[in-house]
């Protein structure tokens, strides 16, 4: 690294002339480097959103391909008052927030623990990662055949009453689909925030310490501040990773039954289980711009506290 | 680290471990329990009891297990093996020439990474199917390696701008052809680079379930997740617990294997693509 820019002040005057020239060649081979993946990328997220976007605005029903017609903006009216929608949306955003709270606090914990490693690194490190990098179907099988009556461990254990039945009441299987949420995705949080944890300079902890401050005092005065952006990137990734949550409910609880349906199973059971893809459509625009909405509430506060910490320094 | 530590501290630390390690390990565990036990064992409700390998046998004498494995290895393996080559390109540009519409791309593959998938899977499944692209391989290849365009390309610009790019010229100073230079040098500092994001857009490809779901209906392309959530026993309603774990546990031995040899490398991406992005 230091080569480097130590090198390139020498190499750059005597072709100062041809600067605009080779400025256009690097842009134009910039640009050819660049044009597979942005094309690709265009191609199947660009035009297919305004595609769901054309559909959301026609009656569109594939079971009666020949009623197709346009009927503007009556399928989003269809979807905005109906209950399902706002039930279904509840539950998402309570699946959501409490995932993501616990996951904070779990992934900050997990990350303090790496951070002051002792020994022994290695095998965490490993073991955080299992879970990252196993498929979400699997761990969703491992956690409903947990809880399943006839099979499940966790009836096998003291304490647990032999007849509590979580997979045949809403909260029960909330509790499961949360729990293998969590569970799945607390490593890339911590991960994301030992990253963050070490951006925070020793030297402020040993002043810190000098002038008297707990433990505790420097987590909430020092490393807090300090991690927000970490902190910001991390929550807004696993928000919005967990908005879109799919896989655990089909699979521990098939369809979305028993009120467990997100807005993702609702879109899917009217696009692929119903085909009515003018309906379901709607349904993918909303959440689009539901995704939206939350992306850029986060990028507005990562905005205010990087300036914050800016004007500060 | 220099400092001693006290026997409460490295008593905490060991108790830490073997916290995140139960954490890890106990839904890992548990389903390779279940594959192990005989149909007489699924319901006994014990973590451990039996051991047998009868579910294996039944899993890998199942036609649609076998072929759901093989498409999951293939599209995994091309959709990588695309979405590296095109990221690398993207990563060169952006961490080493200068130009404008740089921001404008980033910003662009930032968007695509928290694009929902379900907004989506309509379209596609519609367009796939006018295309005749329904049910194959490439129909779910091209939205994989698409939607790892972003983290591969976040992750190799990371590790490019790491690269000591000048060490190039300097061994064609020395003598080397442009095509020496770049095949004895550039090539052995970007490896890891390359490598690591290629482990993490595997990992994506090959656990998908969404698209896999929506965009095949037979055997034809089927991936292992979508087949384990088809998968039905003799009747319908039965659900052959013993025999999805055994085949559960062939598609995480893999991933397990990559994690525990390539670890520091997927966190260096993971952390990479993250937070210096």
């Amino acid at each position: 690294m230091e080569a480097a820019t130590t090198k390139a002040p020498t190499a750059a005057p005597p072709k100062k002339k041809r600067m605009t020239d080779r400025a256009k060649a690097e842009r134009k081979l910039a640009w050819l480097l660049c044009a597979p993946a942005v094309i690709a990328m265009l191609i199947v997220t660009g035009y297919p959103i305004a595609y769901a976007f054309y559909l959301s605005l026609q009656k569109f029903d594939l079971r009666f391909p020949d009623e197709k017609e346009f009927v503007g903006l009556a399928n989003y009216g269809d979807v905005l008052t109906s209950t399902t929608w706002w039930n279904d949306l509840l539950t998402t955003v309570i699946i959501t927030v409490v995932s993501v709270s616990v996951e904070l606090v779990l992934g900050m914990l997990i990350a303090l623990v790496m951070h002051r490693a002792i020994f022994g690194r290695g095998p965490v490190r490993a073991a955080i990662l299992i879970p990252y990098g196993i498929v979400t179907v699997v761990a969703a099988f491992a956690w409903r055949y947990a809880f399943d009556p006839t099979s499940g461990f966790v009836f096998g254990l003291p304490l647990v009453p032999d007849d509590w039945q979580p997979l045949t009441t809403k909260e029960g299987s909330l509790f499961v689909i949360i729990l293998a949420e969590i569970w799945k995705t607390t490593p890339f949080m911590a991960l994301l925030l030992l990253a963050g944890l070490a951006l925070v300079p020793d030297e402020l902890h040993e002043a810190a310490k000098v002038d008297g401050a707990s433990t505790v005092q420097r987590f909430f005065r020092i490393t807090i501040p300090l991690m927000k952006p970490a902190i910001l990137v991390a929550l807004l990734f696993r928000t919005l990773d967990a908005f879109r949550i799919f896989d655990n409910i089909f699979i521990i609880q098939p369809g979305g039954a028993l009120g467990t349906e997100s807005v993702s199973i609702l879109g899917y059971n009217i696009l692929i289980n119903r085909v009515n893809l003018g309906l379901g459509s709607a349904v993918s625009i909303l959440i689009f711009v539901c995704v939206i909405l939350i992306a850029v509430l986060f990028v507005k506060g990562l905005g205010t506290s990087t300036a914050q910490q800016r004007g500060e320094t | 680290m220099s400092e001693k530590h006290t026997a409460r501290e490295r008593l905490l630390w060991t108790i830490g471990i073997l916290v995140v390690l139960l954490y890890a390990l106990i839904p890992v565990a548990w389903i390779a329990s279940l594959s192990f036990k005989t149909p007489e064992e699924v319901g006994d409700k014990k973590f451990f009891s039996g051991f047998s390998f009868e579910n294996y046998d039944v899993v890998f004498s199942d036609d649609t297990f076998i072929a759901a494995l093989i498409n999951s290895i293939g599209i995994a393996s091309i959709a990588t093996l695309i979405s590296i080559v095109l990221a690398a390109m993207a990563a060169y540009a952006t961490s080493r020439l200068d130009f404008t519409g740089k921001t404008l791309i980033l910003s662009g593959a930032l968007a695509v990474a928290m694009f929902p998938p379900i907004s989506i899977v309509g379209s596609l499944f519609e367009m796939w199917r006018s295309l005749g692209i329904y049910d194959t391989w490439i129909g779910l290849i091209i939205p994989y390696m698409t939607f790892t365009l972003p983290l591969a390309i976040y992750t190799l610009s990371a590790f490019f701008r790491e690269i000591p790019w000048e060490l190039e010229q300097a061994a064609q100073v020395d003598g080397a052809t442009p095509f020496q230079a770049f095949r004895k040098i550039i090539v052995p500092l970007a490896a890891p680079g390359v490598f690591t994001a290629s482990i993490l857009v595997f990992i994506f490809a090959w656990n998908d379930f969404i698209f896999a779901n929506t965009l095949t209906s037979t055997d034809a392309a089927r991936t292992v997740p979508a087949a384990l959530a088809f998968f039905t026993g003799a009747s319908q309603f039965e659900q052959p617990i013993g025999a999805i774990s055994a085949a559960s546990v062939v598609v995480t031995v893999p991933i397990i294997i990559m994690v525990l040899i390539f670890q520091r490398r997927i966190v260096a991406g993971l952390t990479a693509g993250a937070v210096k992005g």
